[in-house]
């Protein structure tokens, strides 16, 4: 893998740092290592046998004694992990050269051999493994390596499937078009973009397949259908054992406990590799604490006029970072709606304003809080309010448009269903009576045919009927303030103008205060009577929507209205010039 | 497979009247069409027959809605999707059945710009890893290669150490400029810049713009410009289309198609689009209501 940029520490060294890592790592690496210098270290070869030896205790040169045929523990241990080892390297080998490619090509190509290869390795998955196993050792004789590689063929499709699965996501990321449009040769475009991604996953998974092959090797041969030519197993030791455990129960426990380590061992291994590879981020995932202290008690409103529907005086917002410390993100806004007022909160991203918007709902994501200030609606003090009251205000007084109709509805489910239940459990109707309400509403947000869309799934509806879905689920309970967070950024202009005329056509025959978030200055001019432009969460000019639109005072408001392409001449007419690049 | 077209012919229909200087087009698209497999053997047909042609150093903007089709021209003429019908000739060679090898070589000349920084970068490559791969796919030496990523980020107005840092480390803007300076890095004759600033800021988005067009001024790279939003592909094109629905229903001078649309789709779009002045767009409201009857 070529190129592979790693500013941060590399996987090693984070398995390392990993205490079970460390910890399985290392007694993996001690069994590999004395099977591996079986020869040096066995006091005998394994076949060796002295039957007047036979169940013999330990004694100096052997320290787990010897077993009922006068053969020494520790040298069949030893040389019996050649064999158990071994043939779980040989299944994962073959597995690998099996499963990676087929996954490969059939994720990144699909087509034929996608279907093809999917269809085998379903088949294979359907198969008994113990049966073929049983049936693969009648029809291709019984040594242990036969096993082995049927092994491999048959674990072969938990490679293809993961690798396909991945493959399937990554070839649709716009960085591999970028790297076709490049003119990178397939092979490359995979190998460099492709591997990266499923590299971690293949590491752990083969972790796991090791250790299943192990197990399942050594059930043949304690079964007593493993490789019938005489070559030390653990399997084979503990079947051995097992026959004489009366005699010498201790016998079991060597083979057993190298077969407990070492499979152990490998599913400990894969799940902190699993930690340490899929843990892009960089921070720890320790669980983040769940505030819910009370803020510093809201300032008393000394001689400042709040409006009545909603005013907000010194809202900060925190968030409490993986490390415990404290993040600041809005810093002491005010902000106030009027009944019937439509009020933009303008700002770029990561402005505040949607944080802003969020306190007021009661709604902040984990781990954040509002750290101190005001937000009163209709005179109730909701900061420092229970979980439970807030969430009776919201629906009933203060309702909320999302910025993505169709993430905000659940595809299981009809829009009528959706609708039916909110307004059951707020209102307390009859199953018919809210159907009728629903109806009402999907009517009062002019929807051309709404017994069709109440019955329709919100895949069989467009973006511009979702938002109005979303805006008649927001109006179910005749809400007084409605907060909208960039509620047409995601629609088309012809949508947004009708859109826009929806929410205006409400404010104005309902009275309803409208807290509207958004980026779009267009938007304003349209729909706001006021305007509060956010910067770094703070407000850096508020006023009516002409004045701030048509004499911004601050200077980042006048950045903004220059960086609007309304009225800028258009581009001249093209001419022809002599090129030199 | 190249059939060399006579200078200054005209094979597209979607021209519009007038006085042309003798140029031949860098592209040129006749009668582009483009389905995709839907259910049960049917086809969705998302082009039908688009004709276009751009000049040398010239931005070409293209206006739709989503699921106009727009982007899919763009993807065409990348070779990204197959064709089902029509031609699409780059520099006096048919492109639009090359074979892969020639459509290798074609990123020379070929380049896009997409609309998401986010995952138009790889999240584990260093930036200057990004930027070296169509550098080292051409073939370019690795030291000319890494001398190269220099100029490039210069060009865009990145810092040197760029080069050594990973994408996260990047806002939605300078990652968008990395995807700049990717296009540019092979220094092509066409880039199609799809959606490029509809997922930034507006500040930024001008930033990005004005970089856009000093970087054409400079290479007499011509674009072909994908967008949604009227106002800036006014302020980048020279000519512009409206698709509506897989066809061109207008074409013509940026400023005719923009600010005196004759089709009524493109005057619907125009007044649609919201402008940051309180007293006009109340005029334009009134307008759109007069002409779409909405509200």
């Amino acid at each position: 893998m070529s190129g592979t940029p790693a500013p941060r520490r590399g996987v090693p060294g984070r398995l390392l740092r990993h205490p079970l890592g460390l910890v399985s790592a290392l007694v993996l690496g001690l069994i590999v290592l004395a099977v591996l210098l079986a020869p040096v270290l066995a006091a005998q070869g394994p076949g060796v046998s002295e039957l007047r030896d036979s169940f013999r205790g330990p004694s100096g040169g052997h320290p787990f004694g010897f077993d009922s045929a006068g053969r020494d523990v520790l040298s069949r241990l030893l040389y019996g992990g050649r064999t158990t080892l071994g043939g779980a390297v040989l299944s994962v080998v073959v597995a690998l050269t099996l499963g990676v490619p087929a996954g490969l090509a059939a994720g990144y190509y699909g087509r034929w051999f996608d279907g093809v290869a999917s269809w085998v390795s379903d088949l294979i998955m359907a198969l008994p493994a113990m049966v073929v196993l049983l049936a693969s050792r009648a029809v291709l004789g019984s040594t242990a390596w036969v096993l082995m590689v049927v092994l491999g063929f048959l674990v072969a499709p938990a490679f293809f499937r993961l690798v396909r699965g991945i493959v399937v996501q990554v070839r649709g990321e716009l960085y591999v078009d970028a790297a076709r449009v490049s003119g990178l040769r397939d092979a490359r475009i995979i190998s460099r973009h492709v591997l990266i991604v499923v590299r971690g996953p293949i590491i752990i998974q083969i972790a796991l397949v090791a250790g299943v092959a192990i197990g399942l090797q050594a059930g043949l041969e304690f079964l007593g259908i493993g490789s019938g030519d005489g070559a030390p197993t653990w399997g084979a030791m503990l079947n051995e054992a097992f026959q004489n455990i009366q005699r010498a129960p201790l016998l079991l426990l060597w083979p057993g406990l190298a077969l407990g380590l070492s499979s152990g061992a490998l599913v400990l291994l894969a799940a902190a590799l699993r930690d340490v590879l899929e843990d892009r981020g960089g921070s720890t995932d320790r669980a983040v604490r769940r505030t819910a202290e009370a803020p510093v008690a809201p300032e008393p409103a000394a001689g400042d006029e709040r409006a009545a529907l909603l005013s907000v005086r010194g809202l900060a917002v925190a968030y409490t970072l993986p490390d415990g410390s404290d993040r600041e993100v809005v810093h002491g806004v005010d902000l106030d709606v009027r009944p019937g007022e439509v009020v933009g909160l303008v700002g770029e991203s990561g402005s505040g304003k949607t944080q802003t918007a969020f306190s007021v709902l009661g709604l902040l994501p984990e781990g954040g809080r509002v750290s101190r200030g005001s937000v009163l609606i209709e005179g109730q003090e909701v900061v420092g309010l229970s979980e439970r009251r807030h969430r009776a205000l919201r629906g009933d007084v203060v309702a909320y448009v999302p910025q993505e109709p169709m993430s905000n509805l659940d595809p299981a489910f009809t829009i009528g269903a959706q609708l039916v239940e909110p307004i059951r459990c707020k209102l307390g109707l009859s199953r018919k009576e809210a159907a009728a309400r629903a109806l009402e509403l999907l009517r009062m947000v002019e929807i051309a045919d709404p017994e069709r869309a109440f019955r329709s799934y919100p895949h069989q509806i467009s973006g511009g009927m979702a938002q109005r879905v979303l805006i008649a689920g927001a109006m179910s309970c005749e809400p007084r303030l409605l907060i909208a967070d960039e509620p047409t950024t995601a629609l088309d202009v012809r949508v947004q103008a009708e859109i826009l005329a929806l929410l205006r056509r409400l404010q104005r025959e309902r009275d309803l205060g409208i807290l509207l978030v958004t980026h779009n200055l267009g938007v304003v001019a349209d729909l706001c009577d006021r305007v509060a432009v956010m910067r770094e969460g703070r407000i850096v000019e508020s006023g009516t929507a002409e004045q701030v639109l048509h004499a911004p005072a601050d200077p980042y408001t006048r950045g903004l209205l220059d960086a609007v392409l309304d009225h800028v001449p258009a581009r001249p007419a093209w001419r022809p010039r002599k090129a030199t690049t | 497979m190249s059939t060399h077209q006579p200078y200054g012919s005209d094979r597209s229909g979607g021209r519009p009247p007038g006085p042309r200087e003798p140029v031949r087009p860098l592209l040129e698209v006749a009668g582009l069409e483009v389905s995709f497999a839907a259910r049960r053997r049917t086809r969705t047909r998302v082009l039908k027959g688009v004709s276009f042609d751009i000049r040398p150093a010239e931005t070409f903007g293209l206006v739709g809605e989503s699921g106009s089709g727009k982007t899919t021209i763009g993807r065409a003429v990348l070779g990204l999707v197959p064709v089902q019908a029509g031609t699409i000739t780059f520099d006096g060679e048919r492109i639009e059945r090359a074979a892969p090898r020639r459509r290798r070589e074609l990123s020379r000349d070929l380049q896009v710009i997409f609309q998401d920084p986010y995952t138009s970068l790889n999240p584990s490559f260093s930036i200057g890893d990004t930027l070296m791969e169509p550098l080292i796919a051409q073939g370019t030496a690795d030291r000319e290669a890494r001398g190269r990523v220099g100029e490039l980020l210069e060009r865009v107005r990145l810092p040197a150490d760029a080069a050594d840092r990973l994408p996260r480390e990047f806002s939605g803007g300078q990652r968008q400029r990395v995807a700049i300076a990717r296009a540019l890095a092979l220094r092509p004759k066409l880039i199609v810049c799809d959606e490029p600033v509809s997922a930034l800021d507006l500040t930024t988005q001008h930033t990005v713009l004005e970089l856009l067009l000093e970087i054409q001024e400079q290479t007499a790279v011509s674009y072909l410009f994908v967008s949604h939003d009227l106002s800036v592909v006014r302020y980048m094109s020279h000519r512009v289309a409206v698709i509506h629905q897989g066809e061109l229903v207008e074409t013509g001078e940026a400023d005719q198609v923009t600010a005196r649309p004759e089709h009524p789709y493109t005057r619907a779009l125009m007044l649609s689009a919201p402008v940051a002045d309180v007293h006009e767009q109340r005029r334009r409201r009134r307008e759109l209501a007069q002409e779409t009857g909405v509200s």
